[in-house]
Formats: structure tokens, sequence, C-alpha cells
């Protein structure tokens, strides 16, 4: 894999005492991404569009990188969304968080802050109460990996 | 000791409408995947978990992960139909509950 290379440059460029200090956690399995995804979806395929999703293109620092997401949803009794999952292919644990929102909570919007442990893809993946699930990702660039690595 | 949580909730609301709300509280949110000076693992210790509520009844709330980064924030809406209280709650991994209210007057 090229992040684990280039982190592996990256950590003997920066000395054993750094690598000790550190550690070099491993990023997760595109098995577990899998699971995760499998978990949240039952196994029902997803549909692409209706996420927007707010990310910068490039993070400098993986530690703390703002994440909004919007969902398209009229968010009445009949028809709202009822969970959002966030994950990170090449963090060390795959799913970062799950958002769980009601028709009291007016739009399907939110935001929060995540690390990133290199330039990977997030993907957001959203249920609404009509058994729809909808997928979408975004790329980011990380200049300096969030997870300890 | 955690600091008190930051909240932004509006003062007041006109019936029906959508208000949006800030949260931030205090916290490493160690990942349990980090080593200390001397090599060893530092115990993993997050929020794993926020919850709102208003007027007792669940509006929103967020399983957290290690891949929320420190000091989590969280930003999300509700539409209030009466005047009343928000409670949100955060839990941490060592079994703590930091709780905090919010009123709001809706007119």
């Amino acid at each position: 894999m090229s992040e684990r290379s280039r982190r592996e440059v990256l950590a003997i460029g920066a000395g054993t005492a750094a690598l000790a200090l550190l550690g070099a956690p491993a990023s997760a399995t595109p098995e577990e991404a899998a699971a995760a995804i499998a978990a949240f979806t039952g196994g029902k395929p997803t549909v692409a569009g209706r996420i927007a999703i707010d990310l910068p293109e490039i993070a400098e620092n993986g530690n703390t990188v703002p994440l909004g997401i919007k969902v398209d949803s009229p968010m009445t009794a009949d028809d709202h969304v009822t969970d959002i999952l966030v994950l990170a292919a090449a963090n060390p644990r795959v799913d970062l968080a799950v958002f769980h929102l009601s028709p009291m909570s007016g739009r399907a919007e939110v935001a929060t802050r995540i690390r990133l442990a290199a330039t990977e893809n997030v993907t957001v993946l959203a249920k609404t109460s009509k058994g729809v699930i909808l997928q979408e990702q975004k790329p980011v660039k990380v200049t300096i990996g969030g997870c300890g690595g | 000791m955690v600091d008190r949580p930051r909240i932004r909730v509006p003062a007041e609301a006109k019936k029906g409408e959508v208000v949006e709300i800030k949260t931030l509280i205090s916290h490493p949110m160690e990942t349990g995947l980090r080593k200390d000076a001397d090599g060893k693992l530092i115990p993993k210790k997050i929020i794993n978990k926020f919850t709102c509520v208003f007027n007792g009844k669940p509006v929103f709330s967020v399983d957290l992960g290690q891949g929320i980064a420190a000091n989590p924030y969280l930003q999300f809406t509700a539409r209030v139909e009466e005047s009343g209280t928000f409670r949100f709650s955060w839990f941490d991994d060592d079994g703590t509950v930091i709780t905090a209210d919010e009123e709001i007057k809706v007119t």
C-alpha cells in the first residue's frame, strides 16, 4: 500500500526515537471497512448521491479536520434520515462516528471534527426511514497524519 | 476534572423553527493507539456517546469513535414546537457522564 510505504519512509526519516514515541498503528484492512458498511446496511445495496460532504481538499493537520454533512431529506415523521455513518478507510479504526437523527432534528445537517491518518477517502452512508441507504465519498489529502502514526 | 462544556443554543425561536446547536467539550479523546515516552500504550479514553434530549424527548445522539478529534465538536439542528429545556449528555469510557441544560423560549 502506498500510504504504508510513505509512512515507513517518514518514520525512518524521523529517527528511531520518534518511532518509539509515536508508534505506528496500522491502517484498517479493506475487509474491516466492508464489514463496517455491511453492519450498517444489513447487506442492502446503497444509492449514490443526496449527500453533500464538506471537507477541505487538503488537510495540513490530520489531527483535526472539519467535516460537514448535509443529506437532502424532508425530515418528516414519514421520511427522514435516521442514521449517518462516517468511515475513513486508512484510519486504524475505520468507523469514526454514527449520528442518530429524528424528525425533531428538522434538517439532516451535522458537523464535527475528525482525525485522518493519511491521504484517504472519507465515506458517508445515510439510512432513511424509508429503508433507502445513500452513500457518498470524498478524498482528502493529509499532510501530517492524525492517528499517532 | 473536565471543564464545563461550551454550548450554543439560541435563547428564542419561533414555533416550528429549526435551530442550530453547537457543542464543544474539553476531552483528550485518547485513542489507545499512542505510546508514551517509555513505549507503553496510553489506555483508550474517549467520549463514546453524546445525546441531546428536548423536554424528555430524544432529538439527536452520536456514537463517537477514536476517529473524532480531541475536544469533540458537534453541530446539529433541532425543530422546536414549544418552550423548554435541552439536556445534553456526554458519556466517557470511564463511566463519567457530563450533563448540561439549556433553555429556549419559543413564541
